[in-house]
C-alpha cells in the first residue's frame, strides 16, 4: 500500500481526536465504561496499525512530507500553521508513542476492572486525548503546535495522576506535576517568542534551513536554546525540575508506564533532538545539557537505591534513564539519545506494566512486604527480569546497544566526568534493579511474604489475568528482538568508540547485579552494613536531597507569602486611599454642615457681613 | 436605509424586553424570564448572524445606520461595526445570554433585576456600536448607573474586619457590605467619565464644534499638545472601568458583592468597554498621543497582570479570587494595545473576547456553588467533585483557559500578546506577562484543588449538594463550548479582528 | 447739615435695628429690629425725596408702609402660632431646619 505518508500519519492522528470527542460529547456512551474503553481502544489499534504502514511507508529515507493548515492569520500571512511533519524521526516516534499507548489501553481493561463505570469511561477519554496530544507533539511542523501538545499532554497528565482524585495526595500530587512543569514551560515559551522575533518563523524547515545556511544570528541564540532547554528539563524531568516525577506515581499504574516513562517524559529528549541543529549553533548550552543530565542520572540512580515503594524506583529510574539520554545530547550526537529513548521506552513500560501486575496481586507498593512471587506469578516475574536485564545493559537485551551508544557518545563528545558518573549511574541501575527483583520475587530464606493473597481476596496471589499479560509479553518480546537485533547486527553510530567500552560497560553491570544478588539473595554482604557505609548519604537520599523542601520553602516564602503581602498592602493602601478619601469627604460633610445652625440669626449675619464685604469691594472697584 | 437596521435591533431589543417586563411583569415571574430569554435571544440571534455576514474581505465599516438628533450641534444616531466591535458584540449577547439563564433563580423582585439587567446590557450594545461620540457616552452612562441599583439590591456582602492604617476609614465607609460595593463601583465609574466627558468635548470643540461622529473626527489633526492631556484624559477614565493599576480597587469588590449575572456582564463585558474606549477613541483619534504614552500604558498593564495575580493567589473568597484574575487578565488586554504591533493588538482583542467568556464562565460556576453550598471560603469547602462533577468539569475547563493552556481560547489571546510584547518597543514587557501567566496557573490549581479534589468534605454544610440542574446547564454548555471552540479554531475571531487592527496599526503609523 | 444729617440719622437707626436683629433673642423684639430697619429706609427716602426735589421718593415710601405693615401683620401671627404650638418665643429655640 503506497498512500502518502502523511495521510498516514494524520489518520493515526485523528483517530484518537475522535474518540476523545465521542467519550466527551456523547455522556451515556462515556458512563457506559466498557463501550467507551472497547470505542478507545479500537481507535488506538487502528492508529497504530496507520502508524506502522507510515512507518513502512517511509522507510525509504525519502525527503520529509509535511501538510499544513493555517491557524493564525495575519496580514494575508498565516502567522501560524497546524499540521503534521511526517520524517524518519517522527514516524518512528509515533510507532513508539502507538504501541506502547494501545497496549497500556488493553492492559488497563484488567487493572481497571474494578472501577465505576463512569471513572473507567473517564479514564478513556484522558487515555485517548493523551494519545492524540502526544503524537500531536511528534508529528508537529512547527514549534507553535509543539508548545500547543506539549501543554495539552501535561494537562493530560495534570488530569491521569489525579485520576483518583478523591485521594488528596493524588490531587496534590497532580498539581505539583503541573506547576513543576510549567516552570520549564514558561522557558519553553519565552524561547519560542524570541526565536519568532529573531528568525521570522516557527517552522522547524524553515529553521533547519536557516540554520544550516548560517543566516541565524548566534548572538542571543544562546539564551533562546537554554529556555528552549529549560521546558525540556522540566518535562523530561532533569535536576530540579525532577521532583513531580515521583510524585506522579499517585497515577494508575498504566498511567505512569505510558506517560511517565515512554512518552511524555520523554517528550523533552524529543524536543531536544528535533531541534539539535539549533542547539548545535550553541555549545555552551550543549554544554549545561550534558552535565546537568549526567548529575541527574547518578543523582536519581542514588535516590532510587534507598526506595521501598517498587513504583517509585522506577521513577526515579526514569529520570536518571533521561539523564542519560540528556547527556548524550549534549555531547552533541542526539541520534543516540534518540536511540536510548526508543528503547528505553519499551522496557521501562514493561516494567511498569509489570510492577502493575505485581501491585494488582498482591495490593501493596512496597517491595518489603513482597517476597518469593517468583512462584506465584512465572510469567510476570520472567517479563519483570526481561526489563531489568534491558535496563541494567546486559548484552541481546535492549538497553544493551543504546546504553552503549549513549555512554560512546559522551566519551567521544570529550566529557569525562559525565562519563564517569553515567558509568557509575549504571554500576548503581544494575544494583537497585535487582534489588527489586529479588525482594520482590525471590528472597526466598525471608519468611512469607505478610500478603498472601491479592488483592481480591481470592486466594494466593497468581498471574494477572489474560489481558494483562498480554501487553507484557508484546513488550517483553519487542525488548528481546531489538536486543538481539542490535547485538547482533552492529550498526556504525557517528563516532568512533574505544575498544574498551563495551567490557567495561558490561561488566559494570555484572559488578552491579553481582552485589545486590550477594546482599539481597545469598545475605553475604549485611543489608544493614552496606548501608551504614554510606550513612550520611543514604540519609540525604531518604530525603529527597531536600529538593523538594527547597522548593517548598520557596513555594511558601517567595510566594505565598509575598502575595499575602500584595493583597494586604491592596486592600489596605490603595484601597485605602480610596477609602480615607471618602472617609474625609464625609468628615468634611460632617463638619461644614454645622454652619447650618437653623437659627435665623445666624444667617442674618451671614448676609450682613456678605453685604459689607460686597459694598468694600465694589466700592473698592471704583 | 437599504438593509436591515440590526444593529438597531441588536441594541434595543433588551430595551424592548425591559419595557415590557416593567409594564406587565411584576406579578407574573415567567412572563419576566420569557420576556427577558427573548430579548436576550433575539440580540443573540443578530450578533451571531452579524458575526457571519460581516464582510472581511470590504474590512471598515459596515452595517451603518444614521438618523440625525441635533444637526445644530452635529449629534447624530449614528450606528455601525468594524472587525473589533463585530467580535465584542458577540462576546456581549453570548454573556447576556448565558446570564438570562444564570439568573433564573432570583426570587426578590425578579422584574426590576431583569429591567435593569436589560437596560444595562442595551448601554453595553450602544456603545460597542455607536460611532457618534455623544451618542457613545450617552449609552456609556446606561451602561454603568444601573450597576448601582443591581449590587446595592441584590448583591451579597461579605465581612472585612477593619484593620491597617486606614482602619479608621473602613469603620466610618462600612466597607465589605453590598451597599459599599455598590456605592463605590458606581462613584468612581462616573469618577472616570467625568474624564472622559472632558477629552470628547475638548476634541470636539477643537474640531471646530461641527460633529461629535467618530469618522469626521478621524479625518481632523489635532494638535500634539491636546492630544497628549486627551489621551490622558481618555486613558484614565476608560482605565477606571479597564480597572487599571491603581484604580481597579473598585473591581473586587463591586465583582464579589454583585449578583451573579450582574459579576458576569460586569467582568466580561463592562471591564472591555474601557479598553475598548482607550483603543478606539484613544488609539483611533489621537495617534500623537498614543505614542507619547504607551509606555505608560504598558508599564502600567505590566504590574496589572503581575499585581492582579498575586493578589488573587493572597484570597480566601472565592469571588475574591476571580475578581482579581479578571484585574490580571485585563493587564493582558492593555499590554497588548500598548505594543502597537498586529500581534499585540490582535491579542488584546482577542484576550477582550476570550476573557470575557471565560469569566463570565467563572462568576455562573461561582455563582452555582454559592447558591448550592452557601459559602464562599475556600479552604472550608473540599471534595465538591464527587457531588458536583457537572461543574468541577467546567470550573476546571474555566481554569485552564484562565491559565492560557492551548486549545483554550485563553491560550492564543496571551501567546499573542507576548508575541506582540517581545517585538514591541519595551520588549522587557514579555517577563512579567509571561510570570503573571505562571503566578496564575498557581493560584487557579490551587484553588480548583481546594475546591474540588480531594477527600469529600466532612462539615455538615457540605453534604449532599446538587449538581448543576435545569436551566443551569445553559450557561455552563455554551461558555464552555465557546472557549473551546475559539480555542481550537481561533481564526473565527481573529479574522475580522486582523482586518480591523491593521488600518488602526497603519494609521498610527507602526504598520 | 440738611441731607447729610437726615442720612446719618438713617443710618444709625438702621444700625439699631440691624444690631436688634442679630442680637436679641426674643422674636418680637427681632421684629421691632426689623421695623426700625424700615423706618430707617423710610426716613432715607423722604429725606431724598425732600432735597432732590423727587416726588419718586414720597410714592417708594407708602409702598414700603403697606409692606412693612403686610409683613409686621404676618410676622406677629406666625410668632403667635410659634407660640401656640412650640410654647416658646426665642429665635434660639427654633432650629429644627438646621443641616
Amino acid at each position: 500500500m503506497s498512500a502518502a505518508p502523511d495521510l498516514l500519519v494524520l489518520t493515526a492522528l485523528l483517530l484518537p481526536a475522535g474518540a476523545f470527542l465521542l467519550l466527551a460529547v456523547v455522556t451515556p456512551l462515556r458512563r457506559s465504561g466498557r463501550l467507551g474503553a472497547l470505542v478507545s481502544v479500537a481507535a488506538m489499534l487502528a492508529s497504530f496499525a496507520a502508524a506502522v504502514m507510515a512507518w513502512r511507508a517511509f522507510g525509504a529515507a525519502e525527503e520529509p512530507i509535511t501538510r499544513l493548515w493555517t491557524w493564525l492569520p495575519q496580514q494575508q500571512s498565516a502567522l501560524a500553521s497546524v499540521g503534521v511533519l511526517a520524517d524518519e524521526q517522527s514516524t518512528v516516534m509515533l510507532l513508539l508513542v502507538t504501541l506502547v499507548a494501545l497496549l497500556v489501553q488493553v492492559y488497563s481493561l484488567g487493572y481497571l476492572a474494578d472501577e465505576p463505570a463512569p471513572a473507567l469511561g473517564r479514564y478513556y477519554m484522558y487515555q485517548s486525548l493523551f494519545a492524540f496530544s502526544m503524537m500531536g507533539l511528534v508529528l508537529a511542523p512547527n514549534f507553535l503546535q509543539l508548545f500547543v501538545c506539549w501543554e495539552l499532554v501535561g494537562v493530560c497528565s495534570y488530569l491521569l495522576i489525579g485520576f483518583w482524585y478523591r485521594k488528596a495526595s493524588a490531587a496534590r500530587a497532580a498539581v505539583k506535576a503541573f506547576w513543576t512543569t510549567k516552570l520549564g514551560d514558561v522557558g519553553l515559551l519565552i524561547g519560542i517568542v524570541l526565536l519568532w522575533r529573531l528568525t521570522g518563523t516557527f517552522d522547524f524547515a524553515e529553521l533547519k534551513t536557516l540554520a544550516t545556511a548560517g543566516t541565524i544570528p548566534v548572538a542571543g541564540l544562546g539564551v533562546i536554546t537554554f529556555c528552549v532547554y529549560l521546558g525540556a528539563a522540566g518535562k523530561s524531568a532533569q535536576f530540579p525540575l525532577h521532583i513531580w516525577l515521583p510524585d506522579a506515581m499517585e497515577g494508575p499504574t498504566p498511567v505512569s508506564a505510558l506517560i511517565h516513562a515512554a512518552t511524555m517524559v520523554t517528550a523533552g529528549v524529543y524536543l531536544l533532538t528535533r531541534t539539535a541543529f539549533l542547539f548545535a549553533l550553541t555549545p555552551d548550552v550543549l554544554h549545561i545539557v550534558a552535565w546537568v543530565g549526567a548529575f541527574t542520572a547518578l543523582m536519581a540512580a542514588v535516590l532510587a537505591c534507598v526506595q521501598s515503594d517498587i513504583k517509585r524506583v522506577l521513577a526515579y529510574s526514569t529520570v536518571s534513564q533521561l539523564g542519560y539520554m540528556m547527556t548524550a545530547i549534549g555531547a552533541g550526537f542526539a541520534s543516540a539519545g534518540f536511540l536510548h529513548l526508543l528503547t528505553h521506552g519499551i522496557f521501562k513500560a514493561l516494567l511498569f506494566l509489570g510492577a502493575g501486575a505485581v501491585i494488582h496481586a498482591v495490593g501493596t507498593n512496597d517491595i518489603t512486604r513482597m517476597g518469593g512471587l517468583a512462584k506465584r506469578m512465572p510469567q510476570t516475574a520472567i517479563v519483570f527480569i526481561i526489563g531489568t536485564l534491558s535496563l541494567a545493559g546486559i548484552p541481546l537485551f535492549a538497553g544493551f546497544a543504546s546504553k552503549e551508544e549513549v555512554l560512546g557518545a559522551v566519551w567521544a563528545g570529550g566529557l569525562t566526568v559525565p562519563f564517569f558518573m553515567l558509568l557509575t549511574g549504571a554500576f548503581l541501575t544494575a544494583f537497585y534493579m535487582l534489588r527489586v527483583v529479588i525482594l520482590a520475587f525471590y528472597g526466598s530464606d525471608r519468611p512469607p511474604a505478610p500478603v498472601e493473597h491479592d488483592a481480591h481476596g481470592h486466594g494466593p496471589a497468581h498471574d494477572a489475568p489474560a489481558v494483562m499479560t498480554l501487553p507484557l509479553w508484546v513488550l517483553a518480546l519487542a525488548a528481546m528482538a531489538i536486543g538481539i537485533y542490535f547485538t547482533l547486527h552492529h550498526v556504525e553510530p557517528e563516532f568512533v568508540s574505544p575498544a574498551w567500552l563495551t567490557p567495561v560497560a558490561v561488566s559494570v553491570a555484572t559488578a552491579g547485579i553481582l552485589l545486590a544478588w550477594l546482599t539481597y539473595q545469598r545475605r553475604t554482604i549485611n543489608e544493614e552494613q552496606l548501608a551504614s557505609m554510606f550513612g550520611p548519604i543514604r540519609r540525604a537520599a531518604l530525603a529527597g536531597f531536600w529538593v523538594d523542601d527547597a522548593f517548598l520553602f520557596v513555594y511558601r516564602l517567595g510566594v505565598l507569602a509575598f502575595s499575602k503581602v500584595i493583597g494586604w498592602t491592596d486592600r489596605y493602601l490603595v484601597d485605602g486611599v480610596v477609602n480615607a478619601v471618602s472617609a474625609w469627604t464625609v468628615m468634611a460633610g460632617g463638619g461644614l454642615r454645622r454652619v447650618q445652625t437653623g437659627r435665623v440669626q445666624d444667617y442674618v449675619v451671614g448676609v450682613a457681613v456678605g453685604v459689607i464685604l460686597l459694598l468694600w469691594w465694589l466700592g473698592g472697584a471704583q | 436605509m437599504t438593509h436591515l437596521p440590526i444593529l438597531s435591533i441588536i441594541t434595543w431589543a433588551p430595551f424592548v424586553a425591559a419595557l415590557v417586563i416593567m409594564a406587565f411583569g411584576s406579578t407574573r415571574p415567567l412572563l419576566v424570564r420569557y420576556a427577558a430569554a427573548a430579548g436576550a435571544t433575539i440580540s443573540s440571534i443578530g450578533a451571531v448572524w452579524l458575526a457571519f455576514a460581516y464582510d472581511q474581505g470590504r474590512a471598515g465599516y459596515q452595517f451603518g445606520e444614521q438618523l440625525a438628533l441635533v444637526p445644530s450641534l452635529g449629534i447624530s444616531y449614528e450606528l455601525a461595526v468594524d472587525g473589533i466591535s463585530v467580535v465584542l458584540v458577540l462576546l456581549t449577547a453570548i454573556i447576556i445570554f448565558a446570564g438570562v439563564f444564570a439568573s433564573w433563580t432570583v426570587k426578590t423582585r425578579s422584574h426590576e433585576f431583569y429591567a435593569l439587567l436589560l437596560l444595562l446590557v442595551t448601554g453595553v450594545f450602544g456603545v460597542f456600536v455607536s460611532l457618534d461620540l455623544f451618542v457613545f457616552f450617552l449609552f456609556y452612562e446606561i451602561a454603568v448607573l444601573p450597576m448601582y441599583l443591581l449590587i446595592g439590591i441584590w448583591g451579597s456582602s461579605g465581612e472585612v474586619p477593619p484593620k491597617g492604617v486606614f482602619g479608621w476609614a473602613y469603620r466610618r465607609t462600612g466597607v465589605g457590605t453590598k451597599e459599599y460595593a455598590a456605592m463605590k463601583l458606581t462613584l468612581y465609574l462616573l469618577f472616570g467619565s467625568a474624564f472622559i466627558l472632558v477629552g470628547i468635548l475638548a476634541l470636539y470643540v477643537a474640531a471646530g464644534s461641527t460633529s461629535f461622529s467618530f469618522l469626521a473626527l478621524q479625518n481632523v489633526k489635532f494638535a500634539p499638545g491636546l492630544q497628549s492631556w486627551v489621551f490622558l484624559a481618555f486613558y484614565v477614565g476608560f482605565g477606571i472601568l479597564a480597572a487599571i493599576f491603581p484604580f481597579h480597587t473598585w473591581s473586587p469588590d463591586g465583582h464579589a458583592s454583585a449578583p451573579t449575572a450582574v459579576s458576569m456582564l460586569h467582568a466580561g463585558v463592562l471591564m472591555k468597554l474601557g479598553a475598548y474606549g482607550v483603543v478606539r477613541l484613544g488609539m483611533g483619534l489621537l495617534p500623537e498621543g498614543t505614542h507619547e504614552w504607551m509606555w505608560l500604558v504598558g508599564g502600567i498593564a505590566c504590574i496589572n497582570i503581575v499585581w492582579g495575580a498575586l493578589c488573587a493567589m493572597s484570597q480566601t473568597d472565592l469571588k475574591y479570587v476571580v475578581a482579581y484574575s479578571s484585574v490580571s487578565h485585563m493587564g493582558v488586554v492593555m499590554l497588548g494595545a500598548a505594543t502597537l504591533t498586529e500581534s499585540g493588538l490582535n491579542g488584546a482583542v482577542f484576550q477582550m473576547f476570550a476573557h470575557g467568556v471565560m469569566t463570565g464562565l467563572f462568576f455562573a460556576l461561582v455563582g452555582l456553588v454559592y447558591e448550592k453550598a452557601h459559602s464562599r471560603d475556600i479552604f472550608k469547602m473540599g471534595g465538591f467533585a464527587t457531588m458536583m462533577p457537572g461543574i468541577a468539569a467546567a470550573f476546571t475547563v474555566g481554569g485552564l483557559s484562565s491559565l492560557g493552556l492551548p486549545a483554550t481560547s485563553g491560550f492564543v489571546a496571551e501567546f499573542l500578546t507576548f508575541l506582540g510584547a517581545w517585538a514591541s518597543a519595551h520588549p522587557w514587557w514579555l517577563y512579567p506577562a509571561v510570570a503573571g501567566a505562571f503566578v496564575t496557573s498557581l493560584y487557579v490549581l490551587r484553588v480548583v484543588r481546594a475546591i474540588f479534589w480531594g477527600p469529600k468534605s466532612t462539615d455538615p454544610h457540605f453534604q449532599n449538594l446538587p449538581d448543576a440542574q435545569g436551566t443551569e446547564w445553559v450557561a455552563l454548555v455554551l461558555l464552555v463550548f465557546v472557549i473551546v471552540l475559539y480555542g481550537v479554531v481561533p481564526s473565527l475571531a481573529v479574522n475580522p479582528i486582523d482586518t480591523a487592527t491593521v488600518p488602526l496599526l497603519v494609521r498610527l503609523g507602526v504598520l | 447739615m440738611g441731607l447729610q444729617a437726615y442720612l446719618i440719622l438713617s443710618a444709625v437707626i438702621f444700625s439699631i435695628g440691624l444690631f436688634g436683629v442679630m442680637t436679641r433673642r426674643n422674636t418680637v423684639g427681632i421684629l421691632l429690629g426689623i421695623e426700625l430697619m424700615l423706618n430707617a429706609v423710610n426716613i432715607n427716602l423722604v429725606a431724598f425725596a425732600r432735597f432732590n426735589a423727587d416726588v419718586a421718593g414720597m410714592v417708594l415710601t407708602v409702598f414700603a408702609i403697606c409692606i412693612t405693615v403686610a409683613e409686621v401683620s404676618l410676622g406677629l401671627a406666625l410668632v403667635i402660632l410659634l407660640f401656640r404650638t412650640r410654647r416658646t418665643a426665642l429665635a434660639d429655640h427654633i432650629d429644627w431646619l438646621k443641616g
